[in-house]
């Protein structure tokens, strides 16, 4: 009664040191702090929770890769054309420089700032290991990546049935253009991973990116101009010429696993090489980000 | 049941032992852990949070081995590394929120708990300021704060007072006493310097080159003399009384401003008492004297 009467007004008048608390709350296991980490990496891919500077980057880009696939869209439902102007997997050749910028400007945010401002330590002094610390930043890049790549696509099919396409033909093409947004989403944070994580330099790992990505697929466009002068279906060479850079792998190994979407068919050896040399790559990238953590993790 | 308890704990290097059949247990309170440049005090924190593996011999942390219980003993300790640790970028309450979940905390309790705890730290207005425009000092205690704000059963500082002034030194160790005694969180601190350590520990361990050189309470190290200290307001009041007391047949020496007076018995306050109302002196205070640990030890 009298606590009633003069609780309140004690409490708003008079500011309590209320002392050391003790928590006594619940204690989320390693699988709900992995999800967290998650969570919050995949914010700071898009600067949300960073600075206002930090969020330029990585929004620009989002909207160069959005704003043509509305113009697209705008412009097959206005004209009425037979069928789309652009297929997914097109669409995702096309646009592969705006994806490695973005890859070369998130993926050292993600994964050197803990290591060059030393902040990993007071992770790995926590219950994560350091596996799951480097697989939660990959999962986080995946997911940015599969953001950045599939909601143009996600945007040209919900265009391509307005414009009253195929809805089968359409539905296929969007699937074949998914699936090949996973597999590159995958292997493009293995490998902008595993460059971030190797130097702390943020610079230096942003170069290398970019390096690794453009040269690798130059390096394709000309062996298979080469090999293979005159357009048409390419032979056995040019064909292998393809695992030479992450998007023209990704873009045979999509059309061996749905059979269809790319430019040409593989034979099934030449789909079972693509796939194995893809899931190499992968586990080779993973590896190597988890051994550099666990060198930072001793020293 | 001991906080830590270590066994013939050993770390080898290629080049050094760090640390050397190291058996030594750490109760309740604040524990100082003593030893010059490479004495193996970081060393030692590390493998008790199982995150370097010990070469031979065990560790047992609030009763989990850390070598196949590293994450339930991460999960209950909270690390302040030696050196630094914080992204520029990013303010301290960010900061103490995100690390709060990293340690299992739900999203809000994680929010309360870190606004807590900076505020016991004495970081307040700029808590929402990006941390690389914060002084040595203001560091510090963000990284104290992260090392609490999962409310830990026992907490490890690395040298908290590294880099800190005199005035930031003393408010530093002020706050790892209340620590060890208003939190009721048991405290396990390194410096280089045993003198700092004196007025806050309860226990002190020294470490040199790897090996226990000494473990054993405060009370032990600093144990009465038998000799009291007396000081009066003015010094040649100092010097009357000193003489005061030699007549009386006291031994008895100037020391600074202080009268340094050996005790004989209860007798020996007495006489005191009465050679200072008869000299009418100023009495600054009286007390038994204690060695300095520096005295004691000279490492
Ligand atoms: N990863 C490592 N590889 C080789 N030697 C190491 C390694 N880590 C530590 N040492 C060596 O082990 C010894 C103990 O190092 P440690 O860092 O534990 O000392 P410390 O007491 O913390 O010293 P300081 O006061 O300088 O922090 C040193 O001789 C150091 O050179
Ligand atoms: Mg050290």
């Amino acid at each position: 009664m009298s606590d009633q009467q003069f609780g309140p007004q004690q409490r708003a008048g008079v500011i309590h040191d209320i002392g050391y608390r003790n928590y006594d709350g619940p204690r989320l296991g390693r699988f709900s702090i992995w999800q967290a980490l998650v969570v919050s990496s995949l914010r700071h891919a898009y600067g949300l929770g960073r600075s206002g500077k930090s969020k330029v980057m990585p929004i620009l880009l989002l909207a160069v890769m959005v704003v043509p696939v509305a113009i697209i869209v705008g412009i097959e439902t206005a004209l009425k054309f037979d069928k789309p102007p652009l297929t997914p997997v097109q669409y995702i050749s096309f646009l592969q420089a705006v994806i490695a910028l973005y890859l070369a400007s998130q993926a050292p945010q993600l994964f050197s700032c803990d290591l060059r401002y030393r902040s990993i330590v007071l992770y790995l002094a926590r219950p994560l290991r350091r596996t799951d610390y480097a697989l939660a930043k990959l999962t986080a890049l995946v997911f940015a990546l599969m953001i950045l790549i599939g909601l143009p696509l996600v945007i040209l099919y919900a265009g391509a049935l307005l414009a009253k396409f195929d809805f089968t033909d359409m539905s296929k093409e969007f699937l074949s253009g998914i699936v090949a947004a996973l597999l590159l989403s995958i292997l493009l944070a293995a490998i902008g991973g595993l460059i971030s994580a190797a130097t702390p330099r943020r610079g230096f790992a942003v170069a290398a990116i970019i390096a690794v990505l453009i040269v690798s697929f130059t390096a394709v466009v000309t062996t298979t101009a080469i090999l293979n002068p005159e357009a048409g279906d390419p032979g056995t060479s040019a064909r292998y010429a393809n695992l030479g850079s992450p998007f023209t792998l990704v873009e045979v190994l999509q059309s061996f696993i749905l059979r269809g979407g790319g430019a040409w068919k593989p034979t099934t050896s030449q789909g079972l090489v693509f796939a194995g040399v893809y899931v190499l790559l992968v586990a080779v990238c993973v590896w190597g980000v988890n051994a550099r953590y666990a060198k930072v993790a001793r020293g | 049941m001991p906080v830590i308890a270590t066994a013939s704990l050993s770390k080898r290097y290629p080049r050094v032992t760090a640390l050397d059949e190291l058996t030594v247990e750490v109760g309740s309170g604040v524990t100082g852990l003593v030893g010059a440049n490479g004495a193996g005090k970081s060393t030692l924190l590390k493998i008790l949070l199982g995150l370097i593996a010990p070469t031979a011999g065990s560790a047992i942390v609030l009763g989990h081995d850390v070598v196949t219980g590293g994450e339930a003993v991460r999960a209950l300790v909270g690390y302040m590394p030696e050196h630094d640790c914080l992204p520029p970028d990013v303010s301290a309450t960010e900061f103490a929120v995100h690390l709060a979940q990293m340690s299992g905390l739900p999203a809000t309790a994680a929010r309360e708990r870190a606004a807590d705890v900076l505020r016991h730290v004495g970081l307040d207005e700029a808590r929402y300021r990006p941390m690389g425009g914060y002084s040595t000092g203001m560091k510090q205690r963000v990284k104290l704060a992260q090392a609490l704000v999962h409310d830990p059963k026992l907490v490890l500082l690395d040298e908290p007072t590294n880099g800190l002034d005199p005035a930031g030194r003393d408010e530093m160790l002020t706050l790892v006493r209340r620590i060890g005694t208003e939190f009721g969180i048991p405290v396990l601190i390194t410096s280089h310097l045993l003198g700092e350590l004196e007025h806050v520990c309860d226990h002190i361990v020294i470490l040199d080159g790897g090996r226990l050189l000494r473990s054993e309470s405060k009370a032990a190290l600093t144990g009465e003399t038998g000799v009291l200290a007396v000081e009066v307001r003015d010094l040649s009041g100092r010097d009357r009384l000193a003489a005061a007391l030699e007549r009386a047949g006291a031994r008895a020496r100037p020391d600074g401003p202080l009268i340094l007076v050996e005790i004989t018995g209860e007798e020996t306050f007495d006489l005191v008492r009465d050679a200072v109302a008869d000299l009418g002196l100023g009495l600054v205070r009286i007390e038994p004297h204690r060695h300095r640990l520096e005295e004691v030890f000279s490492v």
